[in-house]
């Protein structure tokens, strides 16, 4: 299918609102997508015909939820091409994923003195759940650097290797910087040390094709909202030998086989980590987001962001006094930048005015702001929808901040 | 003038780019740092007072226009007042920013009343206060950091 970005803003009824005033430019995807009417209208079917509890009923209502509902799982499968749908466990968010495995591989798996490596542009949700199983362990937490162009120090990674490296989780791609990292060459030598990975897609696998199986990552975590889809729902990819083996998480209904005052067995894959009632509504609306992504294709959504980061780059770096933080070779649709003796967030407030959304601040990456010695950066992120006016709109309000600021 | 305008006036511009009393003060009877972790803005201020007198007031740090020019005014303004005159001044100020325009606390607050705009934009608030808080904080002798979170 052609990219054709006029009839594709169509498919998304938030875009056609005035923000300020001025027609809204939605420049924070990486925040969170807009969803398609789609997505809108499957979660409204999904009240308006189809609500039943999974899992348990025997009547007609209850088969439906759960077949939508187990359809779906196969359809994420598909999608990241997983060896088999029990290894999708539908979860929050990549942030309850990430806490999942800390909690439930980290407490069997990892020990005092232990080493679990990390990097620099992680997001906070991909550092704070390893500190908290460092202090519980008497583990250690290692981190790869990064380079001024903000790409993996790839030298400084394979030296981070000792005997005690138990487990490594970095960024797919990054969200303050938009670099995507090398993951399977990252993987492939973690593996040659028999560390195993967990891979934090939550800004990649809304922007380009993800093949789990092809990566080689032990787990795989990733954020429906930022994909489309509706918030409140996630995905938690593992291979089926290590969430077998891993206690749950969570307890209650669903999780179990039996119980009794004595002995309580678990419930197989998935549902052991799925706990209570999940987000029925939530993995039906993902399921019309993907379906949507499928019908564009994700190499041709790729392709259009692709080209809308090279036309931004170009027209930003044209702004005197303008610097781009985060410059590697290999960009999702994020630029970060600050402009010389302006705050970002005077910048926020005055594009906001002009109808323009954009991220101001650190981007729930702390450490990178330290790294690029900023106190904040400006973000403008892209999505599907996006179009080269959103981007010349971006510019012009930037003028406007100069004039402004004079 | 747009709420933008009015927002970003000249002289909240001059003094966030050339902001007055800048810098430590090494005689200080009280010092804090303030911090917005939403924006990453940090501010420390520093008083030196005498029998119940701001004698001297300055800052330093970093952060948007609005922060920093809210901080320069407030050195400005705050000099040789009273810790009662100060007390005031605050509930006043922040009843401006946090309500909006109103003629009587305009009056009584001169120069601060060019902050009376922020009041339309909600996000920015915080940037308006952090000084302030900073400083009673200060004031009060309490340890650590002030955070506006
Ligand atoms: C790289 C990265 N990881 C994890 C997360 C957390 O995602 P969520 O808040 O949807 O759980 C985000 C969200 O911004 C992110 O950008």
């Amino acid at each position: 299918m052609n990219h054709n970005v006029d009839v594709l803003r169509k498919d998304f009824p938030l875009l056609a609102q005035t923000a300020r005033g001025k027609p809204l430019v939605y420049l924070d995807n990486s925040a969170t997508s807009q969803k398609p009417q789609c997505v809108i209208d499957a979660l409204q079917h999904y009240y308006s015909h189809d609500n039943a509890n999974i899992h348990r009923g025997v009547y007609e209502l209850s088969e439906r939820a759960t077949k939508e509902y187990e359809d779906v799982r196969v359809l994420v499968q598909q999608f990241i091409n997983a060896k088999s749908a029990d290894e999708i466990i539908f979860v929050r968010g990549a942030t309850e994923a990430i806490n999942l495995v800390a909690a439930s591989y980290g407490r069997t798996n990892i020990k005092a003195q232990d080493e679990i490596m990390i990097s620099a542009m992680e997001h906070h949700s991909n550092i704070v759940p390893w500190q908290i199983l460092c202090e519980q362990t008497g583990a250690v937490l290692k981190v790869i650097p990064i380079t001024d162009e903000g790409e993996m120090d790839l030298d400084a990674y394979q030296k981070l290797f000792s005997s005690r490296t138990k487990l490594l989780a970095f960024a797919h791609a990054s969200n303050a910087l938009g670099t995507i990292n090398p993951a399977k060459e990252m993987i492939r030598i973690a593996h040659s040390h028999n560390v195993p990975v967990l891979l934090d897609g939550a800004q990649a696998f809304p922007h380009m094709p993800v093949d789990v199986q092809d990566l080689e990552c032990d787990f795989y975590v990733l954020s429906s909202h930022k994909a489309y889809g509706p918030t409140g729902l996630g995905v938690l990819y593992g291979k089926s030998e290590l969430l077998n083996a891993m206690p749950p998480y969570q307890s209650g209904g669903d999780m179990i086989e039996s119980v009794s005052f004595e002995k309580t067995t678990y419930n197989k894959l998935p549902y052991k980590f799925e706990a209570g009632t999940p987000h029925i509504a939530g993995v039906i609306g993902f399921g019309a987001a993907i379906h949507y992504m499928q019908k564009i294709g994700m190499q041709q959504i790729a392709l259009h962001e692709q080209e809308l980061l090279s036309y931004a780059t170009k027209k930003l770096s044209a702004i005197p006094d303008l610097r781009i933080i985060g410059t590697a070779k290999n960009k999702v649709g994020v630029i970060s930048f600050v402009l010389k003796g302006i705050h970002p967030h005077d910048i926020g407030t005055i594009l906001d005015d002009q109808g323009i959304a954009v991220r101001v601040g650190h981007h729930c990456a702390m450490p990178v702001m330290q790294r690029f010695n900023v106190p904040a950066t400006v973000r403008a992120s892209f999505g599907l929808y996006n179009n080269v006016s959103d981007i010349d709109a971006l510019c012009e309000g930037l003028n406007e901040v100069k004039r402004l600021f004079a | 003038m747009s709420a933008l305008r009015q927002l970003y006036q000249e002289m909240i511009i001059d003094h966030g780019k050339r902001p007055r009393n800048f810098g430590t003060l090494p005689d200080a009877t009280h010092h804090k740092e303030g911090f917005n972790p939403l924006c990453g803005d940090r501010l420390t201020i520093y008083v030196s007072e005498k029998n119940n007198v701001v004698e001297k007031i300055c800052f330093e740090g970093s952060g948007c226009a609005i922060s920093v020019a809210s901080a320069s005014l407030m050195t400005e303004v705050l000099q040789g007042k009273t810790r009662a005159e100060v007390e005031a001044i605050f509930d006043d100020f922040h009843e401006l920013v946090t309500k909006g325009h109103n003629v009587v606390l305009e009056d009584r607050l001169g120069k601060l009343a060019v902050l009376a705009g922020v009041a339309e934009f909600p996000a920015r608030v915080k940037c308006a206060i952090l000084a302030w808080h900073t400083l009673k904080a200060a004031m009060a002798d309490d340890a650590g950091t002030v955070s506006t979170e």
